[in-house]
């Protein structure tokens, strides 16, 4: 693979960056990454994604723009109300970077479809906003042995994990099952502060980014947490469960599991 | 004692055990938090029993679901 002229200006400041370089570039270009949620996590990480120059994107989302969703979907604009967020966004990654293919996937990720959805990408970035939906992803991730990104945000605060086959723990080694519909606050009744997502989504970026080009460590076996009232970052060392339902030693889960989201997340 | 709580040193009454420490920590949602003892996980049902002594580490993980 040869860059063009453009291409070597558009990514220069990559290219000339020490332990990245050309061969991290070339990496990128023929990565893959796919998001699910074009939302809060998905702006960030969808736009750096695309300028980056990752060869080709997914993003899936059945959902369409909302006026509440612009204080900090900051891929969508006031003029895709309406419109699917898929495509909203897709049309915003191009107009960043014409040069990458992206897919918009017009669909809520499901136990039908999940298994599917991830087998041609190299890495998925979970930005979906409720439990279901991340457990669905786990399970489907380390099921295939797909490299992940779990991010979740809430009010002022903010996590990251990242899952690579056979390094640290999934998210199911944390937590064992999804909490029952409303039993934990969502940002929809709690709020949640736009740039905090911005902060999060694109640290989710920065994971794909090491990932695809083989550069630096990633945040496997350590939960990152982000106090963003504090400004405050931690990583917190965790284990694998040798017993976890899906990713243990004697695993009880052996397909994608679709449970019932909260009630207040079901659109 | 002094307890590692969320990486803070606190210094804490002895004889405490984990649903105690939950108590005075003021933890949100308590049946759904996961517990980390010193890198490992506690099982939910094992709070009670479990005594923690001078310099345990123990994290708090909270379910986050937010994102889209």
């Amino acid at each position: 693979m040869s860059f063009s002229g453009e291409q070597l200006a558009r990514y220069s400041r990559h290219i000339i960056l020490k332990g990245f370089g050309l061969r991290g570039q070339k990496r990128l270009s023929r990565g893959s990454v796919l998001i699910v949620g074009a939302g809060g996590l998905g702006s960030p990480a969808a736009l750096y994604l695309a300028a980056a120059g990752v060869g080709r994107i997914g993003i899936i989302d059945a959902d369409e723009v909302d006026l509440s969703n612009l204080q900090r979907q900051i891929i969508h604009g006031t003029a895709d109300l309406g419109k699917p967020k898929a495509d909203s966004a897709r049309a915003s990654m191009l107009a960043v970077n014409p040069e990458i293919e992206v897919r918009a996937i017009r669909a809520f990720a499901d136990a039908g479809n999940i298994m599917e959805l991830i087998r041609d990408y190299d890495f998925i970035i979970d930005g979906t906003d409720n439990f279901p939906a991340k457990f669905l992803i786990n399970d489907a991730c380390v099921l295939a042995g797909k490299a992940f990104s779990h991010a979740g945000i809430l009010r002022f605060n903010g996590q990251l994990l990242t899952y690579v086959p056979g390094e640290g723990p999934c998210y199911r080694c944390l937590f064992k099952n999804p909490p029952p519909p409303e039993a934990v606050p969502t940002c929809r009744q709690a709020g949640v502060i736009g740039a905090l997502a911005g902060v999060v989504g694109s640290l989710q970026a920065m994971e794909a980014v090491k990932y695809l080009a083989g550069t630096g460590g990633l945040l496997t076996g350590r939960l990152l947490t982000y106090d963003a009232l504090k400004t405050s970052f931690r990583g917190i060392d965790l284990p694998r469960r040798a017993d976890c339902p899906v990713c243990g030693e004697h695993p009880s889960i052996t397909a994608p599991v679709d449970y019932t989201p909260a009630a207040c997340d079901f659109r | 004692m002094i307890l590692i709580v969320a990486g803070n040193p606190k210094e804490y009454p002895d004889d405490l055990n984990l649903t105690r420490l939950i108590e005075l920590e003021k933890v949100e949602t308590p049946i759904y938090v996961t517990v980390a003892l010193n890198d490992s996980f506690v099982e939910s049902g094992g709070f009670e029993s479990t005594a923690l002594k001078d310099g345990d580490r123990v994290e708090f993980l909270y379910f986050m679901g937010g994102g889209r």
